[in-house]
């Protein structure tokens, strides 16, 4: 029998799959496979300690020493060539390895290729930054301490930059709910009411897509209409009776009464006007 | 002393006059020339910038986190938000970066009609770029100019795919639609328009003296500060650097189609200015390239990929095992191999980036997108200081940078 695993959260996680699927994997190459990237790799020979090398998708990947993330990239900026650094960013593992994965995507215009380097930090661990090195990683920096609590050590202005300095908790860390954690409910109402109105304002409403059937003051009850700020609630729901206004002719303003459709007298025009 | 009786106002915090004389201004974050929701907090001596400090994340959306809460085929018309002004660039820089880690390739026509609208989509940029920019900057009637051929090629977007800015017109796999019929031939007709109007824009701008004086020697950003702050697009190739991923690292068609790459060695605002024009012109040449490439072209639309890619509207209706597939397809989603993947693109403001890290289930497991207008921002704190509080508006503008995608 199949295991069983819970279907209530269908949106969330993909719950199906089949017993015998293997996932398949990117193919990745040697590095031996391309001159260029051989070259790059040997020249760290006795220089910094490459823990795994391989080419995937035209990347040389490289995974290094959380410690030796500096000085590796120092390498790659100076003897390397490789005088853009791309774009720096973490990747949440903390569920299944405890830690984050740091990126640093590197390209060359001499050489028109593209270095991956990857390093694992555990949670509580630091790193250096790469700031005094590329100008870019400054903001890099700061949107990965920001999304994910990363901390950088040296660098001259660690900040948040997208969320709001006083912002509880790092939005893409996966244990942060998708549409916010309790104290981002109340992050706006605390801002414009203040804290003493929590009780009359009440949390805010983050997820776009509800609907509570019972608020009668924020949801117009479709087909089943009451006006604005009936108490109702399960049970206490009043029978909407559904009247089509057709049914012997509109009244327009008390005055002209409006026929219903009569399609024998209906005019068919003949082409667009 | 504060007065009882006068209003006293509020600004967040900040010290609006100090006591070394320096002035804080706070631009934005509602400024019209800020572009959308940038707050740039300026140190003013007199009129001289001494520090600017950009404050983003007024428009953050968290389309990353989104990322990986969809499906792949589902994610795709959220790219549309990032860079509003060119949503097809968006959609073809993840369309395929997804078909890269899929190791599937779009079919020649798909790749065709894509390429006519990323490159229909940069010259609608580069339209909208020239017209606030030259807003900004006070010429008021080339904003009435461009904007008319603007809503040209609008039009032609709309009849190919129904809307006008957010398009979705590119899917992973390809495109579904064909090109209506006489589409090739209204194209024809506004690259012809659009090069005989260029020539205006440029009478209008290019000698102009009050141009001029705006923006030559102004916002110079010297290739060492470009290259550091990983800058990309106009803005790197404004700096002497002879860098377009269409020419240098190719994708799609570009390795067949004929253009050149504008470069300036003033490395100031106006240079730029005579890039983006320039780059007008070439995106016209590839369009006119590619009209009789279409016409050569094999009709398939989507790639052949049972696994990824539903297959097609035909082959639904009538076949069982196409219509259990897509109906997999859509309700579990695909399940690319697992593996990581990064494919840059070059869009209207420069490198666009998508980093993909796939752990072979249906969800993104990171969804990274590199836009290039973020660090065109963070250039700012190193480029402003030195300027004139006129010049920031000049420099802002220039830069071409989109809210949509620097907060994403």
């Amino acid at each position: 029998m199949r295991t069983y695993t819970p279907k209530s959260d269908v949106q969330k996680k993909s719950f199906y799959s089949d017993r015998f699927f293997v996932k398949p994997s990117v193919p990745r190459k040697d590095v031996e496979s391309d001159d260029v990237f051989l070259e790059d790799l040997q020249s760290f020979d006795g220089l910094f300690q490459i823990e795994d090398s391989y080419i995937e998708l035209d990347h040389l990947v490289l995974i290094i020493n959380p410690n030796d993330n500096v000085n590796v990239i120092k390498h790659l900026k100076t003897e390397q060539s490789y005088d853009f650094l791309v774009e720096l960013t973490a990747v949440d593992y903390l569920e299944k390895k405890g830690g984050f994965e740091i990126v640093y995507e590197m390209l060359s215009t001499s050489k028109r290729k593209r270095v991956r380097v990857k390093t694992f930090m555990k949670q509580n661990e630091t790193i250096q930054s790469v700031e005094s090195l590329y100008r870019m990683a400054d903001w890099s920096e700061r949107e990965m301490f920001d999304m994910y609590g990363v901390k950088v050590v040296n660098h001259p202005n660690l900040r948040r930059i997208l969320m709001p300095n006083d912002w509880d908790g790092h939005p893409l860390l996966k244990t942060y709910p998708l549409h916010g954690n309790e104290a981002a409910s109340w992050y706006e109402v605390d801002k414009i009411f203040g804290k003493e109105a929590r009780e009359v304002v009440g949390p805010e409403l983050r997820d776009s897509a509800c609907v509570d059937r019972y608020d009668t003051n924020r949801f117009a009850r479709l087909g089943h209409e009451v006006s604005k700020g009936t108490t109702i609630s399960q049970g206490n729901e009043p029978d909407t009776p559904i009247r089509y206004q057709e049914e012997g002719g509109v009244k327009l303003f008390g005055a002209k009464l409006v026929t219903p459709f009569d399609e024998i007298e209906t005019v068919h025009l003949k082409e667009r006007k | 002393m504060q007065q009882s009786n006068r209003l006293k106002p509020f600004f967040e915090n900040i010290n609006f006059e100090r006591e070394d004389n320096t002035m804080v201004v706070n631009f934005g974050p509602q400024h019209p020339s800020a572009h959308g929701q940038l707050r740039l907090m300026l140190e003013l001596q007199g009129e001289e910038v001494v520090k600017a400090t950009p404050d983003i994340g007024y428009l953050h959306r968290g389309i990353e986190k989104m990322g990986e809460n969809m499906i792949y085929n589902e994610f795709l018309p959220t790219t549309d938000r990032m860079d509003y002004i060119a949503s097809s660039s968006n959609n073809y820089g993840y369309a395929i970066a997804v078909e890269k880690l899929l190791g599937i390739e779009a079919p020649r026509r798909a790749e065709v009609i894509r390429t006519m609208l990323i490159e229909l989509n940069r010259i609608i940029s580069h339209l909208f770029w020239l017209a606030t920019h030259a807003l900004d900057v006070g010429a008021m009637s080339i904003f009435l100019y461009t904007f008319r051929e603007r809503e040209y090629a609008m039009d032609l977007m709309e009849d190919y795919c129904g809307a006008r800015l957010t398009h979705s017109a590119i899917r992973i796999g390809g495109v579904p639609l064909d090109l209506p019929k006489n589409w090739t031939e209204d194209l024809e007709k506004f690259i012809k328009t659009l090069e005989s109007q260029i020539p205006i824009y440029e009478g209008l701008l290019t000698k102009n003296r009050i141009w001029k004086m705006r923006l030559e020697d102004v916002g110079v950003i010297p290739t060492e500060m470009a290259k550091s702050w990983g800058l990309s697009g106009v803005a790197l190739r404004g700096s002497n650097v002879k860098w377009d991923l269409r020419k240098e690292m190719p994708y799609g068609l570009y390795d067949e189609l004929d253009f050149n790459i504008p470069i300036s060695d003033k490395c100031d605002s106006y240079g730029r200015y005579k890039c983006y024009m320039q780059e007008m012109y070439e995106s016209s040449k590839i369009l006119k390239q590619l009209i009789p490439m279409y016409e050569e072209s094999d009709t398939q639309l989507m790639a052949h990929a049972p696994d990824y890619i539903s297959a097609t509207k035909e082959e639904i209706m009538t076949q069982n095992y196409s219509l259990m597939q897509h109906f997999v397809l859509v309700t579990q989603g695909m399940r690319p191999p697992v593996g990581e993947v990064y494919v840059a693109t070059e869009s209207p403001k420069g490198e666009l980036g998508f980093y993909i890290v796939s752990d072979g289930t249906p969800y993104a497991y990171k969804l990274k997108c590199r836009a290039p207008s973020f660090f065109h921002t963070g250039l700012l704190t190193d480029l402003l200081p030195g300027h004139q509080l006129a010049d920031v508006v000049t420099i802002i503008g220039n830069l071409n940078i989109v809210f949509g995608e620097i907060d994403r």
